[in-house]
């Protein structure tokens, strides 16, 4: 059976109204032992915010296992009922999201290889018909980046440094993830 | 695609065997069925749609697996739009129901889905929707659901209005219901709109007719007078079909969440 799938819809200017949770951006709960804070901001083509986004994140436990019975690894050890993998934030007026999480670990890649460590991220705003993807890579991965499959299928060096998240200057264990959906420093998007 | 690390220095008479490679399933990629992200029709498009091609992701274990959320962020009363203030709302009752399935066929049990809509007059509950018709004290416009073992959702709401919008002179959106939907796994995720059958609308939305032509239909509801409660409200399904993973990958039906 081959069922022709849904389409897809731009979530609209009004999503506020039916997506944030409150406890949406804790992937952990504010202050657990090991918490990091990724902030950014999401940009258009004309380099103005935009503060009717709704960033989503998906991404393994600190020892690269899912809660999740696809995993062909099975369930993790101590499966961290604190640690949803899941965070979502509108953004703000000025663009931004705050999302409160911990560091996945490294993946193996199905075919070899290791998939550093990372956050699946989705984007959804009005004047995006679909979703858009990208992933948040960490800077103090440098080897393990160089050998990411994802990181390497991108091509151009300068392009896949876009999916790396920068120390956050004002949090030392913060990190900073601009998304611009378009222009000079366009965010590199995949098809997933 | 870069060789395993551990393959490199390699000793074959003293490590263990190799572990056996790890496969997983891959989510079908149909074409011809979502929007393009460029649609120079949908204004908003125009600055926020990427303009380099898009990167093909494979799918690895971050795509396959998802968030499977929602019992404790569901109550019963959530999925009846009509009943979350002291008074009911004005307007058409109407119920939506329908199945979330995959495009192998089956059901996808479980599943959060969230909707949001604007009310009867076509005025949504939101600070920036400045269309001057009436908000209702009696309603919301925010459902919430699980699917049930068979995959099935039933929604009670009111039928939306249709309103205007500033994308090209005397624009009108067809009556919609925002749908959110996860399904098992990051590549299933999915945000759409429903309508409803014989809209005279549709013919100059530029974000229903984004969609490409043979694809369009799927977002229309149908009016079933067997889902129609007498003296109570109007029936309406809706399935929706969320991405298979072939009919190759083999799992047991009782390990399915």
């Amino acid at each position: 059976m081959n069922l022709p799938l849904t389409p897809s819809q731009t979530v609209g200017p009004f999503l506020a109204i039916g997506l944030p949770w409150p406890d949406g951006p804790f992937v952990v709960p504010e202050g657990s032992e090991g918490a990091i804070t990724i902030t950014g901001r999401v940009v258009e083509g004309a380099g103005e915010p935009v503060p009717d986004a709704l960033v989503e994140t998906w991404q393994a436990d600190p020892d690269g296992r899912f809660s999740h019975p696809d995993d062909p690894r099975g369930a993790p050890a101590e499966p961290g009922p604190a640690f949803r993998g899941f965070g979502r934030c509108p953004t703000g007026p000025d663009g931004s999201y705050r999302i409160v999480t911990l560091k996945p670990g490294s993946l193996p890649s199905p075919g070899g290889g290791t998939e550093a460590p990372h956050l699946d991220v989705s984007v959804f705003a009005r004047g995006l018909l679909d979703r858009v993807v990208t992933r948040i890579y960490f800077p103090d991965e440098s080897a393990a980046n160089a050998a990411d499959p994802v990181l390497a299928s991108i091509g151009d060096p300068a392009r896949a440094a876009t999916l790396v998240a920068r120390p956050d200057p004002a949090d030392a264990s913060g990190l900073c993830f601009d998304i611009y959906l378009q222009g000079e420093h366009e965010t590199v998007f995949f098809d997933v | 695609m870069a060789a395993h690390p551990a393959a490199a220095g390699a000793q074959p008479a003293s490590t263990p065997p190799p572990r056996p490679s790890l496969t997983v399933p891959s989510y079908e990629r149909q074409t011809g069925v979502n929007p393009p992200l460029d649609f120079a029709g949908y204004r908003s498009t125009a600055l926020r749609a990427p303009h380099q091609p898009l990167v093909l992701l494979p799918h690895r274990l971050t795509e396959i697996t998802g968030p499977l959320l929602g019992a404790e962020l569901v109550t019963q009363a959530d999925a009846d739009l009509t009943i979350q203030h002291a008074g009911e709302p004005l307007g058409q009752r109407i119920t939506v129901n329908g199945r979330v399935l995959d495009s192998d066929g089956r059901p996808v049990p479980g599943t959060l889905i969230e909707i949001w809509q604007p009310n009867s007059a076509g005025r949504y509950r939101h600070v920036v929707d400045n269309h001057p018709a009436p908000l209702d004290p009696n309603f919301t416009g925010v459902g919430r659901c699980l699917t049930d073992s068979e995959g099935r959702y039933r929604f009670v709401t009111i039928k939306p209005g249709s309103y205007p919008w500033g994308n090209h002179l005397n624009a009108w959106r067809p009556a919609h219901i925002h749908f959110s939907l996860f399904g098992r796994a990051f590549a299933q995720r999915l945000v759409t709109q429903m309508y409803f059958p014989g809209d005279p609308l549709f013919f100059q939305d530029p974000i229903f007719n984004s969609v490409p032509e043979q694809a369009r239909q799927r977002l229309i509801s149908r009016f079933d007078l067997s889902l129609t409660e007498p003296e109570v409200s109007l029936g309406f399904a809706w399935d929706i079909v969320l991405r298979g993973r072939g009919a190759t990958f083999f799992e047991p039906p009782e390990d399915r969440r």
